[in-house]
């Protein structure tokens, strides 16, 4: 490779490395293979781990519920901390594959979030006695599917690339503000999704494999499938480049 | 291991069902829009030889 004429922004080289699309293919298609057996591996222990747990003292054997519901609720905000950070290193440093990057995450983030709502509901029901309440936790957490709703809508509706982008990327950073709303919601108003109980030591030790084994399978399904599908846009972007070139 | 959930089964069972249909649709959507992307390039790759002026 020539050297480049400009001088490297040396606190975000690697980031820039990394970036390149050559390179990202490159990469990822190495590690995709273990990120999938990963993946596999840690739902397929957790799974059975989960089903061997004995039913809780307060909530009998809807505690089982936990091991999708609370790694559907984690990789639901993690996805939108991803495009936000995405969204920033594309406005602030044009960083060139974060566009891509934080598009191709978006669908999986709406997907959690809806996943974290529905097995919340047929937890909710139970427990509760009912599938659904305006409180400040499940009302932010509805908000958080319609920020990915609106989010894809954005990327779809403006045809322009780069001013997508730039848009797309001002909206995923204000809404940004919405996941501390989420995490300290419990905290902060009186609701009746229970606080948080895994930092804090009240889950008993016994559902605590499980629930990091699930937790760890759902962010690694997320970083696999985020994988392809930049892999992919990066390959439909060479196909556009080529049809215009032919076109030219 | 224990499947039996007793009376929450009803609850448990759809929760479980909706998230492994949700996951295993988003697996085949991500791997079928890969392939056809490669596909795609690949007869892209491929025509511009014949059909484009040559190479310099």
């Amino acid at each position: 490779m020539t050297s480049r004429t400009s001088k490297p922004r040396h606190e975000m080289n690697f980031l820039f490395r990394y970036a390149n699309p050559h390179e990202f293919m490159r990469l990822s298609g190495a590690v995709l293979p273990f990120f999938a057996i990963a993946t596999a591996l840690c739902l397929a222990i957790g799974l059975y781990l989960g089903f061997s747990v004995p039913p809780d003292y307060q909530q009998g054997t809807t505690v089982t519920l936990m091991f999708i519901h609370v790694p559907a609720d984690i990789v639901a905000m993690m996805v939108y901390g991803v495009i936000a950070v995405c969204s920033l290193l594309s406005l602030v440093w044009r960083h060139p594959l974060s566009d891509t990057a934080a598009r191709a995450a978006a669908p999986f983030g709406a997907l959690f979030t809806a996943l974290g709502l529905i097995t919340g509901a047929l937890w909710g029901k139970p427990m509760w006695g009912t599938y659904w309440v305006w409180d400040a936790r499940l009302t932010s957490f509805l908000l958080l599917l319609f920020l990915y709703f609106g989010y894809m809508a954005l990327w779809n509706a403006i045809e322009d690339e780069t001013r997508a982008a730039r848009a797309c990327a001002i909206l995923a950073l204000v809404g940004a503000v919405n996941i501390p709303i989420i995490h300290f919601s419990v905290n902060w108003w009186s609701t009746l999704h229970q606080g948080e109980s895994i930092m804090s030591g009240k889950i008993a030790p016994v559902f605590l494999a499980p629930l990091f084994l699930m937790m760890l399978g759902y962010v690694l399904l997320f970083l696999t499938l985020w994988m392809v599908r930049i892999r992919t846009a990066i390959l439909e972007r060479r196909a556009r480049n080529l049809m215009q070139q032919a076109a030219a | 291991m224990n499947f039996d959930m007793g009376a929450y089964g009803v609850y448990i069972w759809p929760a479980y069902g909706v998230s492994a249909l949700a996951i295993i649709g988003a697996i085949v959507w991500t791997l079928v829009a890969w392939r056809r992307a490669k596909a795609k390039l690949a007869v892209l790759e491929k025509t511009p030889r014949g059909t484009a002026a040559p190479s310099k």
